[in-house]
């Protein structure tokens, strides 16, 4: 359904504008992804960072930080999520509208990092809800998030709104709520979400 | 002044309870764990009659990452890049006070260099924390924004610092036991007495639009009272002790370092309240620009590292050792127990944060809910160091 | 500051039956420590903080630790008396014999305390309170009535490590959630087996990640049937 590039920029020189919808629907979603004000450890300070005048978030049409879970488009986990905040981030997920997505910002957020000894500590947040985009680093720099940021931005470009691949909220079938995890006697309860994070097996 | 002890009735290091006024139901509600002024991942538990505040129970335990059972798997020196991740506004403070407790426990000397290049970090990045805690305190109050960009142009500059000297940002690893892990160059100096000789401009302008704002000043004088033998009893350290009067700096008592050869004052508040614990703070990021002024114009050269000490296969003897710092926020302790291996046997963090929230009740009991976020915002709690 | 010997004989003449002990820490920091007896603590922690020469108004930390059962291998030198046959002839010979002795030591759990005064500027005191056994005796007096500050640190000595703080007006877990079980500060503490080894785990974590891999291989061989 793509318009040919050429006839696009030929219609531009005539001083037609030429798109697809699906193009305009991404353009105006990629330009406004509102992040949740939702800090978790060292990495929201740096989160923080990017949003101030140095790094500037603004430029990507993502400044507008909202504490409620029901007005933001984007999850930035940023930092450590112990076990006994994970049933609170994956019910935060839950309660965002749809689209919504999901940086897993800094080694804790995405396997525990330093922290993947430790009793209480979750080994990274993809074993409950699925992560769209991640990035290393402990803590990542300001320029590493603002690259994920380009990074979702390049991802929502390219998703369709019909056929097979479409995305989640466009899928009448598409999954919307993910169990929340139970805190146990010993551990979490179920200690992941098979569905999402299929346990993986080392072939030795 | 702090009245005798003797003269106290039961119970009197305890808020006295608040009898709601029997109108209407009394509201319970859970500000956090996720809560835009929370400063991370903290929550409390308050019973409301109306706007005022019955009851408030903190809940902790959400970034409860093992600091301290992980230390006791892992070597000394191996420990040392975790201590960045307690309070990560202030990296180096909390290298210095690990680097301190282990020099305690196995007797290793500091050279006279580094003890210098210590202070000048440490008091780097006291300015830079109670920049941006001020800025964090008036985001809280509902100035969104404004004051928190003027911290963090200013603690870029400083973060600049620390990257060129250590290679990162915020989790700076530099130092190690009997001195810092790099030497610095002439021209890292010089850079550092150029930031140096900007922050005053800075804390006049950071002043001059803040401090006689009448906004501020309606939210915050009288807000949050903390009485001077309240904040002793209850183990209170850093800013927050001192803006309740009592005359108790670490790096005056203990002159840990090389603290005694330099001139500085230690402010003191009148009312302990959040004006002036807020007051109190930029007080304090003056008198740090003082001793750094002094440090960089006297820093001799000579060696960073005791030769003596070993990095690699470090086993102090059995023992232990309590060391601790004036960390911006506090009294921040170590405490290291050694059996003669490798690891130490038992590794604990004393977290100024964590038990400066024991009054936060206390100091919260009949104000407003809105000005909860306030109180705990003068506290100036990270949330990594609380829960560890 | 009063060196600790005159700390302790102060203790004494204060509180009759004190029945403080002195412990030596060997390392160069040379910060000893006061060991105190459950039932006279509170006593003694309340002239500590009275007194007005000593005056220790701020308790800076309190921590716990946990000392496992020791097993204490000696070699004792037996004098027995053997059967022998000299020279055809049984006799009775005295003789010194090396014999391995094994006793245990019970473990206990420790509250360490650091005392520091703010009106005299002076410090660290160190007291140390031990509880008799590492199960099901482990109560110890909370020191909360008498410093404030104890009062959460305590709170999570008893959450980590299980020790009992009796007189403690608020004792709950407080870094771990309602309905934890266990102590997981504790020497003996086993982890839930939630850990995603490295395919290169070498040493004592290599078994533990087989015993893992056999463990995830079972459920989903058991989830596909």
């Amino acid at each position: 359904m793509a318009v040919d590039e050429n006839l696009k920029i030929e219609m531009g020189k005539q001083g037609v504008f030429v798109t697809t919808l699906q193009e305009l629907y991404n353009w105006g979603r990629r330009s406004s992804v509102w992040p949740m004000n939702f800090g978790l450890a060292c990495c929201a300070i740096e989160m923080i960072a990017t949003t101030m005048a140095r790094y500037d978030l603004a430029r990507f049409g993502a400044e507008v930080f909202r504490p409620s879970p029901r007005q933001a488009d984007l999850m930035i986990i940023s930092g450590t999520v112990t076990k006994k905040m994970a049933p609170q981030v994956v019910r935060l997920y839950n309660q965002m509208g749809e689209p919504r997505y999901v940086i897993a910002m800094g080694a804790c957020a995405i396997s525990g990092g330093p922290f993947k000894q430790g009793y209480n500590v979750l080994k990274g947040i993809d074993r409950y809800i699925p992560v769209d985009v991640h990035i290393p680093g402990c803590p990542p720099r300001p320029e590493a998030l603002l690259d994920a940021f380009i990074t979702l931005q390049k991802k929502i470009d390219a998703q369709s709104l019909t056929g097979e691949n479409r995305p989640r909220h466009l899928n009448p079938e598409g999954q919307g709520e993910f169990p929340v995890p139970e805190q146990g006697e010993h551990d979490l309860e179920p200690p992941s979400n098979t569905l999402v994070w299929p346990a993986p097996m080392v072939i030795r | 002044m702090i009245t005798p002890i003797l003269a106290r009735q039961e119970g009197w290091n305890r808020q006295p309870e608040i009898v709601p006024d029997g109108e209407g139901e009394l509201l319970e509600v859970a500000m956090g764990p996720h809560h835009p002024s929370t400063h991370g991942v903290f929550r409390m538990d308050v019973t409301l009659d109306g706007e005022r505040i019955i009851k408030l129970k903190p809940v902790f335990g959400y970034l409860h990452r093992n600091h301290e059972q992980l230390g006791e798997t892992m070597s000394y020196l191996a420990i040392m890049p975790y201590t960045d991740r307690l309070d990560y506004f202030s990296s180096l403070s909390n290298n210095w006070g690990y680097a301190l407790a282990v020099e305690k426990l196995a007797g290793i000397q500091v050279p006279e260099r580094a003890e210098y290049l210590r202070v000048i970090l440490a008091e780097l990045t006291r300015i830079q924390n109670h920049a941006s805690s001020v800025g964090f305190l008036i985001q809280d109050m509902g100035a969104s924004g404004t004051p928190l960009m003027y911290a963090f142009k200013e603690r870029e500059k400083i973060l600049d610092l620390f990257e060129s000297l250590t290679g990162s940002r915020m989790m700076c690893n530099y130092m190690r036991f009997g001195g810092c892990r790099v030497d610095t160059t002439a021209e890292w100096l010089n850079q550092a007495r150029k930031v140096v000789a900007g922050i005053p401009a800075f804390a006049d302008e950071f002043e001059a639009l803040l401090t006689t704002n009448e906004i501020l000043m309606a939210r915050t004088q009288g807000t949050g009272i903390l009485r001077p033998d309240l904040a002793v009893n209850a183990g209170i350290t850093g800013p927050l002790l001192r803006a309740s009067g009592v005359n108790y700096d670490i790096r005056k008592v203990d002159r840990y370092g090389i603290y005694d050869r330099f001139d500085f004052k230690v402010p003191l508040g009148e009312h302990g309240d959040v004006y002036d614990r807020f007051m109190l703070r930029l007080l304090e990021l003056r008198q740090s620009v003082r001793i750094l002024e002094q440090a960089l114009k006297d820093i001799p050269e000579g060696p960073i590292m005791d030769p003596k000490s070993k990095i690699r296969g470090f086993r102090p003897k059995p023992g232990e050792a309590y060391g601790r710092i004036e960390a911006p926020k506090g009294e921040l302790g170590f405490y290291v127990i050694s059996d003669g291996t490798g690891n130490p046997y038992r590794y604990r963090v004393r977290p100024p944060s964590f038990v400066n929230l024991t009054i936060l009740e206390d100091m919260c009991l009949g104000q407003n809910v809105a000005d909860v976020v306030l109180i705990l915002g003068s506290i100036d709690i990270v949330l990594g160091e609380v829960d560890r | 500051m009063k060196t600790i010997e005159e700390i302790k004989a102060a203790i004494e003449a204060a509180v009759p039956g004190a029945g403080v002990e002195i412990i030596n820490n060997p390392s160069p920091s040379a910060q000893h420590s006061l060991l105190l007896q459950r039932e006279t603590a509170l006593a003694v922690a309340q002239f500590l903080r009275d007194d007005a020469e000593l005056a220790f108004d701020y308790l800076s930390n309190v921590t716990g630790v946990d000392w496992l059962d020791k097993e204490i291998v000696e070699k004792v030198k037996v004098k027995k008396t053997v059967t022998k046959t000299v020279d055809g002839v049984e006799q009775q010979v005295e003789e010194t014999v090396d014999e391995t002795r094994k006793r245990v030591e019970p473990g206990y759990l420790e509250t360490v305390y650091h005392l520091y005064s703010m009106a005299k500027k002076h410090g660290p005191l160190i007291l140390r309170l031990r509880t008799a056994n590492r199960t099901d005796q482990v109560e110890l007096p909370s020191f909360t009535p008498i410093w404030r500050s104890a009062e959460f640190q305590e709170r999570e000595i008893f959450d980590l490590y299980g020790i009992v703080y009796t007189g403690h007006p608020d004792l709950r877990r407080i870094l771990m959630w309602e309905g934890f079980k266990d102590h997981p500060m504790r020497k003996d503490y086993v982890e839930p087996d939630d850990f995603e080894y490295e395919p290169t785990a070498h040493d004592a974590v290599a078994k533990r990640a087989q015993e893992h891999q056999a463990k995830v291989a079972a459920a989903q061989n058991g989830g596909a049937a």
